[in-house]
């Protein structure tokens, strides 16, 4: 009842929804850097929202599947194969024991999920199956996957797949592939870069120099190689503090950009810490991060300005959209 | 959403904090993933696509923290004092000397101090389980070091400005490092995983070499 990894590719992990209830602890909730991926993934196989998926990166993983199991990839535009075919993306695909999947490098985005039919089945640390790096829990062994890891599924996870498969309407299959002709939307891919993301002004953006405070919302920054799960670090103009203050420590959030000594901005993302002591100069719209977090090492964004109700008209379009994508999914997994 | 109470230390502030989170976790808002009391705020993660969050997410939560305000207990000591074991050998204490100029006490002195005052988690962030600790003797009051190391031993019981930490992960830090526990301060396999939680009374006690080896 394993998934078997063959090569593991660049940074690939388990994750959930995200552990949730405990960062008055300091333990923050990791979960998936593009939650609308994982959540379409999970409903293309028929699981509940937030199920445990494998999070691939940049360079995906080649995995082999000890049984038969229903799978779907989201997110980043990845080159797939299976037995030498091209894999359809966004789609639920029926595939056969001892099949082996193939994913290369991603074309467009940098982030994509594997979901199968039952989720990952790993033994859940802290309520959640999050794999949380900083500290080394959560997911397998709290690291990322290597060759030779195998990951348990569920116990029955082919007949759960073969029947969610009988289940679904228009079935397109050929003789080495059974997949379906509709396909979800693509929500969170960048399409040209430097991708727009909306910010409103953080709680510190006054204590910023004037022209800190016109040149984050100007620049066009380049997101550093050295960013990781944990924080964007964005290379652009240098910050520069009005006069030199510092601050208490104080809880920070998943969209914060904090700006170091350095004054080169860390845009925080899923593994952030749950607090710090760098001054803030914006916080990113909800609605944006999963944008945000498709965006590869020396890929470009930059910041518009929005506010507090924008960001909530701005929440409110992707839930919509989100919502609408979940509805034109043409199957019955209830049966 | 982030409230903020003062800018300063105030203990006074800071455990009326605790009991403020207390009560709104007790509601068990659904919308509210978090609530993390910090040094002189308290912060509430919400969910920003639950589909019950109210269309004046910011409203909602001022009322519920000035409802809670009412009902928050005056801070009850949890009861809870944790004892930490400390050992201020200079193998462990790799600041002390510096410690000692910057205050021109003695490494003795320095212990002393420390075991001697009555200290109280203010927050815990950073990593999982890491505590801010006040109550430390103005007289020990140091500024960050200059310089962070990239990585703090774990288990560092090091000091900064009027706090105490203990790191509980081989991370960065800038604090100055007095001595170690041998105690694990974050296990996830274990309840509670943090030793340290808000509110919670702390008392640090010297060891020695071999009885920090024995506790390991």
């Amino acid at each position: 009842m394993n998934l078997r990894i063959i090569r593991p590719g660049l940074l690939t992990t388990v994750q959930d929804r995200g552990r949730y209830g405990l960062q008055h602890l300091g333990v923050v909730s990791c979960g998936p850097m593009d939650p609308v991926a994982l959540e379409l993934a999970n409903a293309l196989v028929g699981n509940r929202k937030g199920e445990a998926a494998i999070e691939m990166t940049v360079l995906g993983p080649e995995i082999e599947f000890e049984r038969d199991v229903l799978i779907s990839i989201c997110g980043a535009h990845f080159d797939a194969t299976l037995a030498g075919q091209a894999l359809p993306l966004n789609r639920p695909v029926f595939i056969e024991k001892k099949s082996i999947l193939k994913t290369g490098r991603a074309l467009v985005g940098s982030r994509a999920y594997l979901a199968v039919a039952g989720g990952i089945a790993t033994t859940p640390v802290l309520g959640s199956r999050s794999t949380y790096l900083p500290a080394g829990f959560g997911g397998l062994e709290g690291r990322q996957l290597r060759a030779g890891d195998s990951l348990p599924l569920i116990e029955n996870v082919s007949s759960v797949s073969f029947q969610r498969y009988k289940n679904l309407a228009g079935k397109k299959n050929t003789a080495d592939l059974r997949t379906v002709s509709w396909s979800a939307p693509a929500l969170t891919l960048p399409e040209r870069e430097p991708i727009v993301i909306h910010a409103i002004e953080g709680r510190h953006y006054s204590h910023f120099d004037a022209a800190a405070q016109r040149g984050f919302f100007e620049a066009t920054w380049k997101v550093s190689p050295d960013s990781n799960r944990m924080g964007y670090r964005l290379a652009g103009p240098t910050l520069a503090r009005a006069e030199a203050f510092e601050i208490l420590s104080e809880p920070a959030c998943l969209g914060t950009v904090q700006v170091p000594a350095n004054g080169l901005p860390i845009a925080l993302m899923a593994d952030h810490q749950t607090t710090g002591g760098y001054p803030k100069i914006a916080e990113i719209a909800a609605a944006d991060v999963p944008r945000l977090g498709q965006l590869a090492p020396g890929g470009a964004v930059q910041f518009a300005r929005c506010t507090l109700e924008q960001a909530r008209e701005l929440r409110r379009a992707l839930r919509q959209r989100v919502d609408a994508g979940l509805r034109s999914l043409s199957w019955d997994y209830r049966g | 959403m982030y409230a903020e109470f003062g800018d300063t230390l105030d203990l006074e502030l800071n455990r009326s904090l605790q009991a403020l989170a207390v009560a709104i976790r007790v509601r068990a808002v659904p919308w509210i993933r978090d609530v993390v009391p910090a040094l002189c705020g308290i912060a509430l993660h919400f969910d920003p696509f639950h589909p019950e969050l109210p269309e004046t997410v910011l409203e909602h939560c001022r009322a519920l923290l000035e409802e809670c305000f009412k009902s928050a207990s005056k801070f009850e000591d949890s009861g809870r004092t944790v004892e930490v074991p400390v050992c201020y050998d200079p193998f462990f204490a790799l600041d002390m000397e510096e410690v000692a100029a910057a205050t021109k006490l003695s490494a003795q002195n320095i212990r002393k101090l420390h075991t001697s005052a009555k200290h109280w988690v203010l927050m815990v962030g950073f990593s999982p389980g890491q505590p801010y600790i006040g109550g430390l003797d103005p007289k020990l009051s140091v500024p960050r070091r200059a310089t962070p190391r990239t990585r703090m031993p774990k288990g560092a019981v090091a000091i900064a400005n009027a706090q105490t930490a203990v790191y509980p992960y081989e991370t960065p830090g800038g604090w100055s490092i007095i001595g170690r526990t041998p105690l694990t301060v974050f296990d996830p396999s274990r309840d509670p995983p943090s030793l340290f939680a808000p509110g919670d009374r702390v008392r640090f006690v010297a060891i020695s070499k071999s009885e920090f080896e024995k506790l390991l």
